[in-house]
Formats: structure tokens, C-alpha cells, sequence
């Protein structure tokens, strides 16, 4: 099981995120747990600055914007 | 501007020929306007988003942190406008970021001057401006937005307005900045270029398709001389009254540009138009609603009130100047 957080205000961006990573994961069948944070000192505590960021079993692998398809898949089989 | 042509000459093809439509009438004109800017805008906006993304490999939020932390005040401010005008971000990363800069000591000012510039000044405004209004208008808009930004930055903290950030901002505390591993080889850079076309084009297509409408709209079905009649030159009150219309719409930069180039060729003054780009692109209610989070109600209001007035002063200065 995968623990994935998005990182990000609630704008459309970090929903599409949201939906992106859940896509990919149920078409390739990873397990994952995900998770939204919202709350700024969290975001921050993590050491990024902008958002929509990726953040999987605590470690930030994506700042800045929605991630291509093709990176999303990478870490769901890594 | 003459390899621009080609989009005339489609324009003409697909006006007159395709749909039949007579090159005098007003409905002709409109379609015109708009066929020609909606494939200019859209291929120009690709190859630039595409080539500056590319370049942007270098530029990450974390090392502008480091750059404007170590800066002394004056050279700061400058840096911190520049910045703004060249680091796409999305009014959504206006929150984290204010608070890292905060975090690393950038002062207050100089947050305030990047957040003042970034969504008015950007590279993808400058480059549309160059191709549909010329290089000298552009300059104009560059360096005046430039300057705002810096006057605005100077002034908050001159008045010492650090008390009108939320307290919990400065009870966060970040945690060891990361760097996510940017791929530096050639097809790294191409990958992270076509990706920017896609967020970037994905998040602003609607704001330039409705501008391109407003301007094909204006083009093609107002008189000839109605700006120049109602707004012109002898209505003192028309800059003031486009700042203030101004400030509850948004679009973005680009999304202005054809209503910017549509008014400026029914002879609205040059002033005018650009007092109301900057305050539609700089001002508006979503982004004081997100810049809310972390600011107090006084210094927002000082934001709005000072950047409303400085836009007043931008266009009466070019009327002026270039009557």
C-alpha cells in the first residue's frame, strides 16, 4: 500500500491531481491510500513552495502543477 | 510584422470564402477578428510557453528564495519585479509561497513587490504585446508594471505593514526545502516544455477565448468613433472609470491582449487601455480572496486602494505624454 498526500490550497489543479493519481492507480491495479492537505503550516512543513505537490510514503517526488501521466505511473510501480 | 500575415491571409480565406461573409459588413469584421486572433494567439502562446519552459529548467521557486534572501533591500526589490515577471505561477501558489519567502526573511516589501508583478508582468503578456501592438507600447506596459510593483512593495514596508500578516503565518515553520530532481538532459528540458504548453494552455484557453470574443465584439459592431467620443482624450474621468471596472474582472495577461488590441484600434487612448489591463490582470476578487489566508483586511485594502491609484497615475501619464 502506497501512501500518497496531495499537497495543495483546493484549487482545480490539485483536484485534477487528486483524480489523475487515482485514475492511474485502479488502471494499474496499486493499492493507495490518498490523502488531501489543505492546511498551509502541513503543505510548508514539507518543504514546498508550490502547489499542487506529490508526496508519496513522505518523500515529495512533484511541486508545481498537475504531473504528466507518464510520471504518475512511474511512481506507482517504483 | 509581416510573417503575422499568414493569419490575415487565413482569416480572409475562411471570412470571405469558406462562410461567404462580406468583407464591409459588421459581422464579417467581427469573424474576421476573430479567426485571425484565435490562431495567431493560440500558435504564438505554444511556441512561446514552449521555448521559455524550456529555459525554465533553472528557475524553481527554492532557488529564487535563495537568490532573494541574501540580497540586500534596494537590489532585492528589482530582483523580486524581474522574478515576478518571469516565474509563471498559478494564483493557487500565491499562499505557499508568500509564506516561504516570509520564512527565508525576505522582507515584506519585497514579497509584496513579486506578488504585485508576477500576475501583471509576465513573459507570455510581453511577447503577445510585441506581436499585436508593437515593441514600443510593450516596453511601456514593461516597465511602468515593473516600477508599480516596486513603488507598491517600497510603500508597505515603509508603513511598516508586517502587523497585517495573519500571526499563525509566522508561527510556520518550513521544513528543509526540496528540490525535486529536474531532468537537465535535452529531452528532459522538451518533456518539461510540452508540459507547461499543456498546464499553462489548459488554464488559461477560456480567458482568451472570451477575450478574443470581446474583441471581435468591439471590432466588429461598435462605431468607429465611440471610444474616442465617450472615452477620448477630452473625458477627464475615463482612466479612473477603467481602473474601477477593472477591478472586479480577471483574466489573465494574455486574455486581455485582443481586447487591448481591438480598443486601441477604435482610438481609445493608449493610457486608458493600459490603466485597464494592468487593473484587470492585477486587481481582482479571487486573488484578494486567496491573498486573504494571509494577509489582514487593512493591508489587503492599502493593496487594492494603492495599486488602483497608481493606474490612474499610469494612464494619465501616457495620455499625456504621448497626446
Amino acid at each position: 500500500m502506497k501512501r500518497i498526500k496531495v499537497l495543495g490550497s483546493g484549487c482545480r489543479n490539485c483536484a485534477n491531481t487528486a483524480k489523475l493519481i487515482e485514475s492511474r492507480a485502479a488502471a494499474l491495479g496499486v493499492a493507495i491510500a490518498l490523502e488531501k492537505v489543505t492546511d498551509m503550516a502541513a503543505i510548508l512543513a514539507h518543504g514546498v513552495m508550490s502547489t499542487p505537490a506529490v508526496v508519496v510514503n513522505d518523500k515529495v517526488v512533484h511541486a508545481g502543477g498537475v504531473p504528466a501521466a507518464e510520471a504518475v505511473e512511474a511512481w506507482l510501480r517504483a | 510584422m509581416n510573417y503575422l500575415s499568414i493569419f490575415t491571409t487565413l482569416a480572409d480565406f475562411v471570412t470571405f470564402r469558406l462562410l461567404g461573409l462580406s468583407g464591409a459588413g459588421k459581422l464579417g469584421d467581427a469573424v474576421h477578428f476573430f479567426v485571425e486572433d484565435i490562431t495567431k494567439i493560440f500558435v504564438l502562446l505554444t511556441a512561446i510557453i514552449f521555448a521559455v519552459g524550456m529555459l525554465r529548467t533553472m528557475l524553481t521557486p527554492s532557488r529564487m528564495r535563495r537568490v532573494l534572501a541574501g540580497k540586500r533591500q534596494g537590489p532585492a526589490y528589482v530582483l523580486a519585479a524581474l522574478l515576478g515577471a518571469v516565474t509563471p505561477f498559478c494564483s493557487c501558489s500565491a499562499v505557499p509561497l508568500f509564506i516561504g519567502l516570509l520564512e527565508a526573511s525576505v522582507p515584506m516589501g519585497v514579497t509584496m513587490t513579486f506578488l504585485i508583478t508576477s500576475p501583471m508582468v509576465n513573459e507570455v503578456a510581453v511577447i503577445l504585446l510585441v506581436a499585436l501592438v508593437g515593441w514600443k507600447l510593450t516596453a511601456l506596459y514593461f516597465f511602468t508594471g515593473t516600477f508599480v510593483g516596486i513603488a507598491g512593495g517600497i510603500a508597505i514596508d515603509a508603513l511598516g505593514m508586517e502587523r497585517y500578516v495573519e500571526d499563525y503565518v509566522w508561527k510556520i515553520r518550513m521544513g528543509e526545502v526540496v528540490e525535486t530532481a529536474l531532468d537537465n538532459s535535452l529531452r528532459g528540458r522538451v518533456i518539461y516544455g510540452l508540459e507547461q504548453v499543456r498546464e499553462i494552455i489548459g488554464r488559461v484557453w477560456l480567458y482568451i477565448i472570451i477575450g478574443i470574443a470581446i474583441g471581435a465584439g468591439l471590432h466588429g459592431f461598435v462605431p468607429a468613433d465611440f471610444f474616442a467620443r465617450v472615452a477620448g482624450p477630452s473625458n477627464p474621468f475615463a482612466v479612473p472609470v477603467a481602473v474601477l471596472a477593472g477591478i472586479p474582472l480577471y483574466s489573465n495577461a494574455a486574455g486581455m491582449i485582443p481586447v487591448v488590441e481591438a480598443l486601441l484600434a477604435k482610438g481609445l487612448p493608449v493610457g486608458t487601455v493600459l490603466a485597464l489591463m494592468m487593473s484587470v490582470t492585477a486587481i481582482s476578487l479571487p486573488e484578494l480572496m486567496i491573498l486573504r489566508r494571509v494577509l489582514k483586511v487593512p493591508l489587503l485594502v492599502f493593496f487594492a486602494a494603492f495599486l488602483a491609484v497608481a493606474f490612474v497615475f499610469v494612464g494619465y501619464l501616457f495620455n499625456f505624454v504621448l497626446a
